[in-house]
């Protein structure tokens, strides 16, 4: 059988990079989640920040060990999948990573030992540090990569000699002209799939009548960071789609399926609400348009123009129809989150919120919400640079590793069985973490699971214990 | 080799000791850590399972960080090495990377599952075994030499798969249950730290073995090897690295048999460096062998300099963390005790 080791390697690198990229969404948000929770816990001194910072501690040490073993299986990759990737843009993306290990890796590593299984044996004010430390390591890590990511989107501070990639002015590397865009919008994403993971959890122990008091709070906690950071969200992902339309234009147009000029009213950009983008045509089937919204959102005037894709070649266009469809995903994602937060706000201050059943029942369900949006983003992104790896220097087809079609075959086919056995896994250990709640945990007599490993729950009861007895 | 003084003389140099220290640092850390994986299905009951999770529970994440630094380490300051060792070795890396994935989330899962406890005891074992069966054949793959052709890997998916690197790849397995048998007999008491104690003087031969095996058939193999280390001067200088190897196991041996908790494994971690000094001396400057060496495969010196910057007051203030979290979390896991 022959293979196309092109598109085997794409395949897996989305593959395994879009599975990476859940557990870090969740866990950004989480440790920051925690590391708040603590510090309330010990301004307040109420016991109930403590059991929910404890419980949500469980999920992260399960959902971080995902994250950590995924992730050093993406680091290897850019050699495994993308050598030439590695030798061309290597002496700007190398020390990128590098600082991340440096800064990010081994803070959030090392701390997570004291966060986990430091409870009762480090004095309060360690263990706050430690959580602190942790979600600063998570943020830290998100920076680095995602400079990365940027500058292969949007390089700068570069020069080339003899095909390969030297620096030549780090601060222009790191902060290229997409980044800062992209890191408000990545960690803004992250905090926001949390609120919704937490907003879940604490409607399904509300609606079910159990743990009320901590369901109560954690819904109150996550509505309250909605309400602000969707919309927040919707304005930073406006002005990065200004930014992408003057750095990448080529992948606004396959956002807005705007094939060019001559289907255009009076000269301006209609928003295409729904349409199947059509590429040997060069047009849309099925178009649902609206005149003029188009040239409104992304030039602020009602006749502005934007490149369309017929004004690039052919084989300089990013594939349409994924970032077309993903962007709507995400967008229409958005303003749902924007109208879940809105709806919470409103009813929390009309101080209806924990008996709206309508509200409650269908809110148990919503924890995806925020993984989709964040994977529907990315494919708008990655797609988007498409047909380059790094952003017209180095093409993906020329960026591949000397690896047979078979040997890539190989690996993926494992990667795919791995990861769906690993990842129910882990989606089914959570889901049991959580049926059982945050005094479940707290309850349980500590003879009753004598010498048990991994802290989080029965080192919580000892310590829970230890603290009566003293 | 031209000694030219300047800095694409010296920043390659300082780079390939800085990797060959992240590298060792992974050996020893992870090597234990992984160790308890390796001795697993041998010890006697689950309680003693516990116990040897335990004791590496709150530092496995850090120490397998160490292997994310040597990768990333490799793509910093050598983008070029990185590039070919990569796809050269592409099967092996990919299945340990496989094999960790197993052992990692095992730490979680074990904890949480109930009645499917038993399979994340066994995907802990199996992973830890084969991720350290494919560090070794790693290790062989590499001092075995890569065929480039215009700086690109030029050889097959399963060039790697010879004798002498799956004889590798057992030799670091029957080295890490070594390195995680006296880390037992450190840090554990009663019933497991005396299993222990016995199944570390059975390694140590074995290990030894391995060792010898290894360091005679490269010089017989690899021509360039034996000309490292047998022609004069050479030889006077090199001749006390096996003689100090010797030396320190027979050290071993009677630490365990006296009842030293604490020594064997601080003589192991000798040991295992011993043996890496021996390769490197053996590569040295080649960082592709037989064809590229260090300077030949660098990054850009701009690049090599503005992360050595960050790792000059970096590294000292994570070994500082590091070495508080092992400080904090020192002690015996007594067994019935749970953790703390
Ligand atoms: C916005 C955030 C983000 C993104 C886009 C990525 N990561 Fe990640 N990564 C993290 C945020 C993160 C994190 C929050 O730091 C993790 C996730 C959970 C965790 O355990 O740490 C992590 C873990 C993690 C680890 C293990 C670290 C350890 O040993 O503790 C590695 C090696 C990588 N990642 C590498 C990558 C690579 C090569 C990526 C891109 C191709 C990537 N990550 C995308
Ligand atoms: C974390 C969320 C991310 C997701 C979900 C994601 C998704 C994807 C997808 C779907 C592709 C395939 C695109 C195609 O071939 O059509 C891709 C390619 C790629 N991405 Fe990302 N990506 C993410 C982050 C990153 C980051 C942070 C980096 C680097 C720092 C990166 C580097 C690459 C590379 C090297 C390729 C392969 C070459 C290519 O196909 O363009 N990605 N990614
Ligand atoms: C509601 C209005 C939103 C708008 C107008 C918007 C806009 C955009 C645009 C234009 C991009 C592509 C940028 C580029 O590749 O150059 C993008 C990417 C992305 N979006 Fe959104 N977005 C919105 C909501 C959201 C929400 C709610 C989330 C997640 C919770 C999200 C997560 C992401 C992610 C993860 C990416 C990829 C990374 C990046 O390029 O920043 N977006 N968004």
């Amino acid at each position: 059988m022959e293979f196309d080791p092109i598109l085997l390697a794409r395949i897996q690198f989305a593959f395994t990079v879009s599975f990476h990229v859940i557990f870090p969404s969740f866990t950004i948000g989480l440790a920051a989640y925690i590391a708040t929770l603590e510090v309330l816990w010990i301004a307040t001194g109420h016991e109930r920040y403590h059991r929910i910072a404890r419980f949500f501690t469980k999920i992260f040490a399960v959902s971080f060990a995902m994250g950590v073993v995924s992730g050093i299986v993406l680091s290897y990759q850019f050699g495994t999948n993308w050598s030439r990737f590695a030798h061309v843009g290597g002496n700007v993306i190398g020390p990128l990573i590098g600082y991340e290990v440096l800064t990010a890796f081994f803070l959030e590593a090392t701390f997570l030992g004291i966060m986990l299984f430091g409870w009762n044996r480090v004095p309060r004010g360690l263990h706050v540090f430690a959580c602190v430390m942790v979600a600063a390591g998570t943020s830290l890590s998100a920076f680095w990569i995602l400079a990365a990511n940027s500058w292969m989107q949007t390089p700068a501070g570069y020069e080339m000699i003899d095909g390969i990639a030297h620096p030549a002015d780090w601060l222009a590397v790191i902060f290229n002209p997409s980044f800062p865009y992209r890191f408000a919008h990545m960690v803004t994403a992250c905090y926001l799939t949390t609120a919704f993971v937490v907003l879940a959890v604490g409607a399904r122990y509300v609606y079910a009548g159990r743990f009320p008091e901590d369901g109560r709070t954690m819904m109150r906690m996550a509505i309250g960071l909605i309400a602000i950071l969707a919309p927040l969200q919707a304005f930073i992902g406006d002005s990065h789609g200004l930014n992408t339309l003057e750095h990448q234009p080529a992948k606004i147009a396959a956002i807005e399926a705007h094939w060019g000029s001559s289907d255009d009213i009076g000269g301006s950009v209609p928003l295409v609400l729904f349409a199947i983008p059509n590429e040997e045509t060069e047009s849309n089937d099925y178009q649902i348009e609206i005149p003029y919204l188009g040239s409104l959102i992304l030039t602020h005037s009602l006749d502005g123009k934007i490149k369309g894709l017929k004004e690039f070649a052919r084989e300089d266009r990013p594939p349409v129809a994924i970032p077309f469809f993903a962007f709507r995903v995400m967008v229409g994602l958005g303003l749902l989150m924007i109208a879940v937060g809105w709806l919470g706000a409103f009813l929390l201050w009309r101080r209806r919120l924990f008996e709206t059943d309508w509200y409650l029942a269908p809110l148990q369900h919503i924890w995806p919400i925020g993984f989709v949006t964040i994977l529907a983003g990315w494919f708008v992104t990655e797609v988007g640079r498409q047909p380059y790896v790094i952003y017209g220097i180095l093409r993906t087809e020329d960026a591949i590793s000397p690896v047979a079609g078979w040997a890539l075959a190989t690996s993926l086919a494992l990667f795919v069985l791995v990861y769906c056995i690993v990842f129910s896994g882990g989606i089914y250990y959570i889901n049991r973490l959580i049926a059982k709640g945050p005094e479940g945990a707290a309850l349980e007599p500590p003879e009753g699971v004598p010498n048990r490993p991994l802290a989080s729950a029965h080192e919580a009861t000892r310590a829970a214990i230890n603290a009566r007895e003293e | 080799m031209a000694v030219t003084a300047g800095m694409e003389w010296y920043l390659p140099v300082i780079w390939s000791l800085l990797l060959a220290v992240a590298i060792a640092m992974y050996v020893v850390l992870d090597g234990f850590d992984l160790g308890m994986g390796i001795l697993f299905p041998f010890a006697a009951n689950d309680r003693e399972r516990d116990q040897m999770m335990n004791s590496v529970a709150p530092f496995w994440d850090g120490n397998e960080t160490w292997l994310v630094l040597g990768g990333g380490g490799l793509l910093v300051a050598f983008p070029l090495a990185y590039s070919i060792v990569m796809p050269a070795l592409y099967l092996p890396v990919i299945f340990m990377l496989l094999a960790l994935v197993f052992r990692g989330v095992a730490f979680e899962f074990r904890h949480v599952a109930d009645t499917s406890r038993y399979l994340w005891s066994i995907s802990f074992a199996g992973g830890s075994t084969l991720a350290a069966f494919f560090q070794g054949v790693l290790l062989g793959g590499f001092v075995q030499g890569i065929k480039v052709e215009n700086n690109a890997f030029a050889g097959g998916p399963l060039d790697w798969a010879t004798p002498f690197a799956l004889l590798c790849g057992l030799g670091v397995v029957a080295g890490y249950a070594l390195i995680g048998s006296v880390w037992l007999v450190m840090k554990t008491e009663g019933a497991a730290a005396a299993a222990a104690r016995a199944r570390a003087r059975v390694l140590l031969p074995v290990v030894l073995v391995f060792m010898a095996i290894v360091s005679l058939w490269t010089p017989l193999a690899f021509p360039r090897i034996a000309e490292r280390w047998f022609t004069t001067p050479n030889l006077f200088y090199l001749a006390p690295v096996p003689l100090v190897t010797l030396a320190l196991a027979y050290g071993v041996w009677r630490w365990l048999e006296k009842g030293y908790d604490n020594l064997p494994f601080f003589g192991v971690i000798g040991l295992f460096l011993l043996g890496y000094v021996g390769i490197g001396i053996s590569i040295f400057p080649y960082l592709i062998p037989p064809s590229l060496t260090v300077w030949e495969t660098a990054a850009a010196p701009a690049s090599q300099i503005f992360m050595l910057i960050g790792t000059v007051f970096l590294l000292p203030v994570i070994l500082g963390y590091i070495c508080f979290v092992y400080w904090l979390f020192r002690g015996k896991v007594r067994e019935g005790e749970g953790y703390h």
